[in-house]
Protein backbone atom coordinates (compact mmCIF):
# COMPACT_ATOMS: atom_id res chain seq x y z
CA UNK A 1 0.00 0.00 0.00
CA UNK A 2 1.43 3.55 -1.13
CA UNK A 3 1.15 5.90 0.98
CA UNK A 4 -0.27 9.40 1.36
CA UNK A 5 2.59 12.13 1.72
CA UNK A 6 2.10 14.72 3.59
CA UNK A 7 3.18 17.57 2.17
CA UNK A 8 0.26 16.73 -0.53
CA UNK A 9 -2.72 17.27 1.77
CA UNK A 10 -0.49 20.28 3.05
CA UNK A 11 -0.67 21.84 -0.73
CA UNK A 12 -3.91 20.87 -1.22
CA UNK A 13 -5.21 22.67 2.05
CA UNK A 14 -2.95 26.03 0.78
CA UNK A 15 -4.97 25.52 -2.78
CA UNK A 16 -8.13 25.45 -1.14
CA UNK A 17 -7.02 28.13 1.49
CA UNK A 18 -6.27 30.27 -1.37
CA UNK A 19 -9.41 29.95 -3.29
CA UNK A 20 -11.64 30.64 -0.39
CA UNK A 21 -9.40 34.20 0.41
CA UNK A 22 -10.41 35.10 -3.60
CA UNK A 23 -13.89 34.43 -2.80
CA UNK A 24 -13.92 36.96 0.15
CA UNK A 25 -11.69 39.63 -1.05
CA UNK A 26 -13.74 39.58 -4.80
CA UNK A 27 -17.25 38.99 -4.50
CA UNK A 28 -19.81 40.97 -3.07
CA UNK A 29 -22.34 39.22 -2.27
CA UNK A 30 -22.19 38.37 1.46
CA UNK A 31 -23.60 35.05 1.35
CA UNK A 32 -20.97 33.88 -0.98
CA UNK A 33 -18.49 35.71 1.17
CA UNK A 34 -19.05 33.93 4.14
CA UNK A 35 -18.98 30.25 1.68
CA UNK A 36 -15.53 31.85 1.23
CA UNK A 37 -15.03 31.98 5.05
CA UNK A 38 -16.02 28.80 5.28
CA UNK A 39 -13.58 26.73 2.64
CA UNK A 40 -10.68 28.89 4.59
CA UNK A 41 -11.77 26.94 7.64
CA UNK A 42 -11.90 23.82 5.92
CA UNK A 43 -8.47 24.40 4.57
CA UNK A 44 -7.58 24.69 7.99
CA UNK A 45 -9.05 21.65 9.24
CA UNK A 46 -6.90 19.76 6.30
CA UNK A 47 -4.27 21.58 7.57
CA UNK A 48 -5.14 19.97 10.82
CA UNK A 49 -5.61 16.46 9.56
CA UNK A 50 -2.29 16.44 7.69
CA UNK A 51 -0.60 17.14 10.83
CA UNK A 52 -2.38 14.52 12.36
CA UNK A 53 -1.36 11.88 9.83
CA UNK A 54 2.38 13.39 9.88
CA UNK A 55 1.80 12.69 14.07
CA UNK A 56 0.76 9.11 13.71
CA UNK A 57 3.10 8.35 11.15
CA UNK A 58 5.66 8.81 13.61
CA UNK A 59 3.76 6.16 16.28
CA UNK A 60 2.16 9.08 18.41
CA UNK A 61 -1.32 7.94 18.01
CA UNK A 62 -2.66 10.13 20.86
CA UNK A 63 -0.85 13.22 19.60
CA UNK A 64 -2.79 12.42 16.17
CA UNK A 65 -6.55 12.01 17.71
CA UNK A 66 -5.41 15.52 19.22
CA UNK A 67 -5.48 16.59 16.05
CA UNK A 68 -8.69 15.50 14.85
CA UNK A 69 -10.21 16.41 18.09
CA UNK A 70 -9.09 20.26 16.92
CA UNK A 71 -10.90 19.89 13.94
CA UNK A 72 -13.96 18.56 15.78
CA UNK A 73 -13.71 21.44 17.80
CA UNK A 74 -13.36 24.01 14.43
CA UNK A 75 -15.98 22.02 13.21
CA UNK A 76 -18.42 23.12 16.08
CA UNK A 77 -17.17 26.87 15.79
CA UNK A 78 -18.11 27.03 12.39
CA UNK A 79 -21.57 25.91 12.87
CA UNK A 80 -22.32 28.79 15.31
CA UNK A 81 -20.64 31.10 13.11
CA UNK A 82 -22.60 30.38 10.25
CA UNK A 83 -25.71 30.51 12.43
CA UNK A 84 -25.58 33.97 13.85
CA UNK A 85 -23.90 35.31 10.29
CA UNK A 86 -26.80 33.94 8.68
CA UNK A 87 -29.27 35.18 11.06
CA UNK A 88 -27.74 38.36 10.77
CA UNK A 89 -28.07 37.95 7.09
CA UNK A 90 -31.57 38.06 7.69
CA UNK A 91 -32.29 41.32 9.54
CA UNK A 92 -29.98 43.05 7.20
CA UNK A 93 -32.15 41.62 4.35
CA UNK A 94 -35.11 42.92 5.80
CA UNK A 95 -34.15 46.84 6.72
CA UNK A 96 -31.68 47.32 3.66
CA UNK A 97 -33.46 45.01 0.68
CA UNK A 98 -30.17 43.77 -0.38
CA UNK A 99 -26.87 41.75 1.02
CA UNK A 100 -24.50 43.26 -1.48
CA UNK A 101 -21.65 44.55 1.05
CA UNK A 102 -20.96 47.55 -1.61
CA UNK A 103 -24.32 48.85 -0.58
CA UNK A 104 -24.34 47.93 2.91
CA UNK A 105 -22.07 51.74 3.46
CA UNK A 106 -23.89 53.34 6.24
CA UNK A 107 -20.33 53.02 8.40
CA UNK A 108 -18.63 54.54 5.60
CA UNK A 109 -17.18 58.24 5.95
CA UNK B 1 -4.62 2.92 -4.30
CA UNK B 2 -5.19 5.36 -1.34
CA UNK B 3 -3.10 7.59 -3.01
CA UNK B 4 -4.86 7.56 -6.17
CA UNK B 5 -7.90 7.76 -4.51
CA UNK B 6 -6.30 11.08 -2.36
CA UNK B 7 -5.65 12.76 -5.82
CA UNK B 8 -8.72 11.84 -7.58
CA UNK B 9 -10.64 13.58 -4.53
CA UNK B 10 -8.34 16.27 -4.34
CA UNK B 11 -8.37 17.32 -7.66
CA UNK B 12 -12.53 16.79 -7.85
CA UNK B 13 -12.26 19.37 -4.91
CA UNK B 14 -10.32 21.79 -5.81
CA UNK B 15 -12.57 21.75 -9.35
CA UNK B 16 -15.69 22.11 -7.21
CA UNK B 17 -14.71 24.75 -4.91
CA UNK B 18 -13.59 27.36 -7.57
CA UNK B 19 -17.05 26.69 -9.04
CA UNK B 20 -17.90 27.67 -5.84
CA UNK B 21 -16.06 30.64 -5.93
CA UNK B 22 -17.28 32.19 -9.62
CA UNK B 23 -20.00 30.85 -10.31
CA UNK B 24 -23.09 33.23 -10.80
CA UNK B 25 -25.80 31.74 -9.09
CA UNK B 26 -25.84 31.14 -4.83
CA UNK B 27 -27.30 27.88 -5.07
CA UNK B 28 -24.94 26.71 -7.52
CA UNK B 29 -22.22 27.95 -5.24
CA UNK B 30 -23.69 26.13 -1.89
CA UNK B 31 -24.20 22.82 -3.98
CA UNK B 32 -20.84 22.69 -5.07
CA UNK B 33 -19.52 23.39 -1.59
CA UNK B 34 -21.86 20.69 -1.01
CA UNK B 35 -19.46 18.52 -3.11
CA UNK B 36 -16.37 20.28 -1.82
CA UNK B 37 -17.13 18.71 1.43
CA UNK B 38 -17.88 15.45 0.40
CA UNK B 39 -15.13 15.09 -1.20
CA UNK B 40 -13.26 16.42 1.80
CA UNK B 41 -14.86 13.92 3.57
CA UNK B 42 -13.61 10.86 1.15
CA UNK B 43 -10.34 12.36 1.63
CA UNK B 44 -10.92 12.04 5.61
CA UNK B 45 -12.37 8.33 5.28
CA UNK B 46 -9.29 7.44 2.54
CA UNK B 47 -7.01 8.87 5.06
CA UNK B 48 -8.57 6.48 7.86
CA UNK B 49 -10.74 8.81 9.92
CA UNK B 50 -13.52 7.69 10.18
CA UNK B 51 -15.14 9.73 12.70
CA UNK B 52 -14.11 12.92 11.01
CA UNK B 53 -15.35 11.80 7.75
CA UNK B 54 -19.12 10.91 9.38
CA UNK B 55 -19.09 14.74 11.13
CA UNK B 56 -18.06 16.25 8.23
CA UNK B 57 -21.13 15.06 5.96
CA UNK B 58 -23.33 15.04 9.16
CA UNK B 59 -22.46 18.90 10.44
CA UNK B 60 -21.08 20.28 7.27
CA UNK B 61 -23.23 18.91 4.10
CA UNK B 62 -26.12 17.95 6.40
CA UNK B 63 -26.89 21.22 8.84
CA UNK B 64 -24.62 24.26 7.80
CA UNK B 65 -24.81 24.28 3.92
CA UNK B 66 -28.77 23.20 4.39
CA UNK B 67 -29.07 26.12 6.29
CA UNK B 68 -27.19 27.94 3.91
CA UNK B 69 -29.69 27.08 1.34
CA UNK B 70 -32.70 27.41 3.11
CA UNK B 71 -30.95 31.11 3.62
CA UNK B 72 -30.88 32.06 -0.19
CA UNK B 73 -34.51 30.47 -0.53
CA UNK B 74 -36.35 32.89 1.51
CA UNK B 75 -34.36 35.97 0.82
CA UNK B 76 -34.66 34.63 -3.13
CA UNK B 77 -31.65 35.69 -4.38
CA UNK B 78 -31.66 34.49 -7.85
CA UNK B 79 -28.03 35.55 -9.03
CA UNK B 80 -25.65 37.81 -7.99
CA UNK B 81 -22.63 40.05 -9.36
CA UNK B 82 -19.96 38.62 -11.64
CA UNK B 83 -16.51 37.48 -10.41
CA UNK B 84 -14.61 40.13 -9.88
CA UNK B 85 -16.45 42.50 -11.69
CA UNK B 86 -16.71 46.61 -10.67
CA UNK B 87 -13.32 48.34 -9.57
CA UNK B 88 -10.70 46.33 -11.61
CA UNK B 89 -7.81 47.86 -9.18
CA UNK B 90 -9.41 46.51 -5.91
CA UNK B 91 -10.06 43.09 -7.51
CA UNK B 92 -6.60 43.09 -8.39
CA UNK B 93 -5.31 44.01 -5.46
CA UNK B 94 -7.70 41.43 -3.49
CA UNK B 95 -6.23 38.66 -5.68
CA UNK B 96 -3.18 39.83 -5.30
CA UNK B 97 -3.54 39.65 -1.44
CA UNK B 98 -5.29 36.10 -1.56
CA UNK B 99 -1.98 34.65 -3.48
CA UNK B 100 0.42 36.29 -1.16
CA UNK B 101 -1.76 34.71 2.18
CA UNK B 102 -1.41 31.78 0.28
CA UNK B 103 2.33 32.16 -0.05
CA UNK B 104 2.88 33.13 3.52
CA UNK B 105 0.63 30.12 4.49
CA UNK B 106 3.05 27.89 2.49
CA UNK B 107 6.35 29.53 3.73
CA UNK B 108 5.29 28.81 7.16
CA UNK B 109 4.81 25.58 7.10
CA UNK B 110 7.62 24.61 5.07
CA UNK B 111 10.11 22.04 6.67
CA UNK B 112 7.02 21.57 9.14
CA UNK B 113 6.58 18.27 7.57
CA UNK B 114 8.83 15.73 5.93
CA UNK B 115 9.20 15.93 2.87
CA UNK B 116 9.71 12.32 2.00
CA UNK B 117 7.64 9.05 3.42
CA UNK B 118 4.39 9.66 4.45
CA UNK B 119 1.42 7.69 6.16
CA UNK B 120 -0.76 4.85 5.69
CA UNK B 121 -4.43 4.37 7.01
CA UNK B 122 -3.01 1.47 9.23
CA UNK B 123 -2.62 4.11 11.97
CA UNK B 124 -5.75 4.16 12.74
CA UNK B 125 -6.68 0.53 13.31
CA UNK B 126 -9.53 -0.42 14.78
CA UNK B 127 -11.64 3.22 13.93
CA UNK B 128 -10.72 6.51 16.16
CA UNK B 129 -14.14 6.90 17.18
CA UNK B 130 -13.39 4.88 20.85
CA UNK B 131 -10.41 6.82 21.41
CA UNK B 132 -11.55 10.37 19.95
CA UNK B 133 -15.21 9.62 22.34
CA UNK B 134 -12.47 8.71 25.71
CA UNK B 135 -10.45 11.66 24.87
CA UNK B 136 -13.07 14.02 24.90
CA UNK B 137 -14.35 12.72 28.22
CA UNK B 138 -10.87 13.11 29.77
CA UNK B 139 -8.15 15.27 28.45
CA UNK B 140 -10.40 18.06 26.90
CA UNK B 141 -13.43 17.92 28.57
CA UNK B 142 -13.35 21.11 29.31
CA UNK B 143 -13.47 22.66 25.86
CA UNK B 144 -15.96 19.89 25.36
CA UNK B 145 -18.66 21.33 27.50
CA UNK B 146 -17.13 25.19 26.47
CA UNK B 147 -18.44 24.39 22.69
CA UNK B 148 -21.98 23.19 23.72
CA UNK B 149 -22.03 26.74 25.58
CA UNK B 150 -20.95 28.20 22.67
CA UNK B 151 -23.33 26.85 20.01
CA UNK B 152 -26.83 27.53 23.04
CA UNK B 153 -25.43 30.97 22.73
CA UNK B 154 -25.39 31.22 18.94
CA UNK B 155 -28.30 29.32 18.99
CA UNK B 156 -30.42 31.70 21.04
CA UNK B 157 -28.45 34.96 19.22
CA UNK B 158 -29.62 33.42 15.95
CA UNK B 159 -33.36 33.76 16.96
CA UNK B 160 -32.74 36.98 18.86
CA UNK B 161 -31.52 38.50 15.61
CA UNK B 162 -33.57 37.27 12.96
CA UNK B 163 -36.74 37.68 15.01
CA UNK B 164 -39.20 39.84 13.56
CA UNK B 165 -39.32 43.07 15.84
CA UNK B 166 -43.34 43.69 16.92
Amino acid sequence: MIAVPVPWILALSAVLFVLGALGVLLRRNAIVIFLGVEIMLNAANLAFVAFAMERAGSGSVSSAISGQLFVFFVIGVAAAEAAVGLALFIAIHRLKETIDVDRLNILRW
Amino acid sequence: MVIWAFLVFAVLAVVFTTLAVVHRSPVVNVLSLVMVFFFLAAIYAVLGMDFLAAIQLIVYSGAVLVLFLFVIMLLNIRRVERFGSGRPVQAALGAAAAIAVGALVVWAVRGLAPVTGGVTPDAFAGGTAAPIGRMLMTTYLFPFELISVVLVAALVGAIALARRES
